[in-house]
């Protein structure tokens, strides 16, 4: 008799060729049980089917166009403009001395309130057409003089809020398509805020004042309001005299306007050199909650879930079989290196799901966005590159939870288990992000440390600082980067496969 | 194997199990349920491990087993499949991770005589059916060594008499076959040695010709028509007896020629003495009456 403690060590003789054995005995598995292979194949239709049927149930036939800025982004250009035109280069100075806005609760109820990203100021335009190029110095409710240009670009200017002490004194310059933003508190010392190439202004631009007030962010909703500033000392220097100030509402049919509080509306009034300007809406980029008539690729492919349901069974499946009917014994007599057996087993359940994934999403997503469009339905555009970026993502997704389905199903060995658990882990917080009145610190805590942050993949919509709107995961916007949050399902598959391979080497079979 | 031992909780599964099993023969590796065989086989396929003790292939652990397929072929349990997958495709799979050609899974197919449903799901297969199959995944790598746990289980007469012969025939080529049973009489035709377990650990580890022996020793069989008046004055003259059938009675103590004038002074009949044979049944019985756990209120020895 020799005592000697019995390991689970293998001797390291076996080369790289028993790895291949192993993947091609796993991967012999797999494709021989019918169900396995089904599974994977509804997992793709899936993802098709909800593209489908989000493409033919939508209808927006008939809604006007949505307006698209220089950098073809869909934009919100909807405001109260006193406008003349100016032709050639040229310089407008203003001063504003008060900026109040409200937020009616009711019809009638003009009561004062913040609207941090009301507008005031000086613009200059292409026209007065929505989506056109421009210009504009303004102060704010909430942020101070801002420059901004073409939607997108935003540049902080002087901090505080405006007053009657406190009169901020704004200035714009154009010299070809440089726009040169100036402020100042006292009317002598000037302070460059930002500088802007704006190209196709044209010859002759609109130039003039301007009013917007964007709805604010109300609990789980917005609410809609007004805002009416103060100028004077309107100045323009200009090669050539303009003509009579005009006042218009731009954007007045817009899908991203949302139109006045009831009983108020955009005007203007001049007399003995002060105008007094109020307007609604917004010039900036579009957001998903200011454009309600639009969708994103994410919702084309909301079928994810559904799939992910498919694929969480399969991956879980394809190891609590084994232990159910036995054939773990078969397996780990057949391949002693257990971790190693486990990892084929990964690598294939892996590389199955991200090709059904993968052919899902690709079919899906420019299906999804062509009935749509068909439909009048506005998809929020995407480079080539975000577009793959999203079928690769969701294809990772998809085979990442399956692996750690599969993880879960050795540390628990019983598939209604393991299943239950996986979907709860990583199903039950998207469905529960996809709830719209679920509050925006939940659903972002949510998509931060649960697994189902890696749905950030198929964000597509870019959060703008300069616009206040709620970003959730129901309208589009996550907390994570699209890689960070599948790096958060990366990290709970991995914990769980290490655990996997510890427990699979360390418990008898 | 040396001095395998291992715990459930706190039982003893294996309490210094010991043996080997030897090319060219069939082992025949027998116990009362709960003895230890099938762990046994677990720990020489490395999917249990033990506290203490070293289980040897060919002078290496099933661990360190490059292919090990082709070392030793097991069948633990027939039912150790996936109801949805062909027989085929289980041995393809197997065949894959042992870097073993499609071919060869046909072969082994062919062997067991299950060709005409290779391709069904192995979900629909009766349980003779699954034992082939098993006994094919065995011999898909041509391994020295067989070891199945027991293939008798559920076989119909045909399938047993197949079983037998080709364990025999396979040990006719060389090869160690270990078979475990709980039944004696399923290995007793088959079997050429012998390894009798029970409470963890080997009872006898003989040849069957030398076990029958070292049990019929000094055992003497009486067919007579007075069974009870024979049995009362070997009593009384110092010999166990014990009634083994309506008119035989074992007598243990006695030389048969004592025996002989003994009935013939109390002038009781008898047609018949000669050396006990025993039987397999017998020896395992003997052996393993100490060793099994849970046991009935065994009868007095008189009475059997």
């Amino acid at each position: 008799m020799t005592p000697a403690v019995t390991t689970r060590q293998p001797s390291q003789r076996a080369g790289h060729d028993g790895f291949l054995q192993s993947l091609h005995a796993e991967w012999t598995k797999f494709r021989t049980v019918a169900g396995w292979v089904t599974g994977m194949v509804v997992a793709a239709l899936m993802v098709v089917l909800f593209a489908v049927l989000a493409g033919v149930s939508s209808d927006q036939k008939g809604a006007p166009p949505v307006p698209i800025g220089p950098g073809g982004e869909p934009v919100t250009d909807s405001f109260y403009f006193v406008h003349r035109p100016m032709a050639g280069n040229g310089s407008v100075t203003v001063s504003v001395s008060a900026l109040t806005s409200s937020i009616p609760e009711r019809p009638g109820d003009l009561r004062a309130g913040l609207v941090p990203w009301a507008k005031a100021g000086l613009i200059v335009k292409e026209s007065t057409r929505q989506g056109s190029p421009y210009a504009a110095i303004m102060v704010t409710g909430g942020h101070g003089v801002r420059m901004q240009d073409n939607y997108v670009d935003d540049t902080a200017g002087l901090p505080g809020p405006v007053s009657a002490a406190a009169v901020r004194r704004l200035r714009l310059d154009r010299s070809g398509d440089a726009i040169t933003g100036y402020a100042s508190a006292d009317g002598t010392h000037w302070i460059k805020v930002g500088a802007a190439h704006v190209s196709g202004l044209g010859a002759t631009v609109q130039v003039g004042l301007f009013v917007a007030s964007p709805p604010v962010v109300d609990g789980m909703g917005t609410r809609g309001s007004v805002s009416t500033a103060t100028f004077g000392d309107l100045r323009v220097q200009e090669s050539a005299a303009g003509g009579d100030w005009t006042g218009d509402q731009v954007g007045a049919r817009s899908p991203s306007f949302a139109g006045y509080p009831a009983n108020t509306s955009g005007s203007f009034s001049e007399s003995g050199g002060r105008f007094t300007v109020t307007g609604a809406g917004d010039i900036a980029p579009a957001v998903r909650e200011t454009l309600p008539t639009g969708g994103t690729l994410g919702e084309i492919l909301t079928g994810t879930f559904a799939a992910l349901v498919a694929v969480i069974v399969v991956g879980a499946l394809f190891i609590t079989t084994e232990y159910r009917e036995n054939l773990i014994h078969v397996t780990l007599a057949a391949g002693p290196r257990r971790s190693r057996v486990l990892a084929a087993k990964a690598i294939v359940l892996g590389a199955v799901t991200f090709v059904a994934g993968l052919a899902g999403a690709l079919v899906a997503g420019p299906l999804g966005e062509r009935l749509a469009r068909a439909n009048g339905v506005y998809v929020f555009p995407v480079t080539p590159a975000t577009q793959l970026r999203v079928a690769l993502g969701t294809a990772a997704l998809l085979a990442i939870a399956s692996i750690l389905a599969l993880c879960v199903g050795v540390i628990v060995r019983h598939g209604a288990g393991a299943v239950t658990a996986v979907i709860v882990a990583v199903v039950l917080p998207y469905i529960l992000t996809a709830v719209p009145f679920m509050p925006a610190s939940v659903a972002n805590w949510l998509a931060r440390v649960t697994p189902a942050a890696a749905f950030a993949v198929q964000q597509t919509l870019v959060r703008y600082d300069q616009v206040a709107s709620i970003y959730t995961p129901y309208n589009g916007y996550y907390p994570l980067a699209p890689w960070a949050g599948f790096a958060v399902l990366a990290g709970y598959a991995g914990v769980s496969l290490i655990v996997a391979a510890v427990l699979l080497r360390r418990r008898d079979a | 194997m040396t001095g395998l031992r291992k715990r459930y909780g706190a039982t003893l599964a294996l309490d210094g199990m010991s043996f080997s099993v030897r090319p060219g023969l069939v082992t025949g590796f027998v116990g009362p349920n709960g003895a230890g065989k099938s762990t046994t086989m677990r720990v020489i396929l490395g999917l249990d491990a033990v506290e203490e003790g070293t289980a040897l292939i060919g002078g290496r652990p099933y661990l360190g087993l490059r292919r090990p397929l082709n070392h030793v072929g097991s069948l633990l349990d027939a039912a150790a499949l996936h109801p949805g997958r062909s027989g085929r495709n289980h041995l393809l799979w197997l065949a894959h991770a042992q870097g073993l050609a499609a071919r060869r899974v046909d072969e082994v197919i062919e062997l067991v005589g299950l060709t005409s449903a290779a391709r069904r799901r192995a979900g629909g297969y009766s349980l003779g059916m699954r034992q082939r199959l098993g006994i094919a995944a065995a011999l898909l790598g041509d391994p020295p060594n067989i070891m199945l746990d027991e293939p008798f289980n559920g076989m119909d007469p045909d399938g047993i008499i197949w079983m037998r012969g080709f364990l025999r025939s396979l040990a006719a080529a060389g090869r160690a076959v270990l078979v475990s049973s709980h039944l004696m009489s399923e290995v007793q035709d088959t079997a050429d040695h012998l390894v009798v377990v029970g409470r963890g650990k080997v009872i006898a580890d003989a040849g069957v010709a030398e076990l029958i022996a070292a049990v019929s020793a000094g055992r003497v069989t009486l067919r007579t028509t007075a069974v009870t008046h024979a049995m009362s004055v070997l009593a009384q003259a110092g010999a166990t007896v014990a009634a083994i059938g309506r008119d035989t009675v074992a007598v243990s103590g006695l030389p048969a020629d004592r025996i002989v004038t003994l009935l013939n002074a109390s002038a009781v009949p008898f047609s018949e003495v000669s050396a006990h044979r025993a039987t397999l049944e017998d020896v395992y019985l003997e052996l393993t009456r100490e060793a099994v756990e849970f046991r009935a209120a065994t009868p007095s020895e008189v009475s059997r």
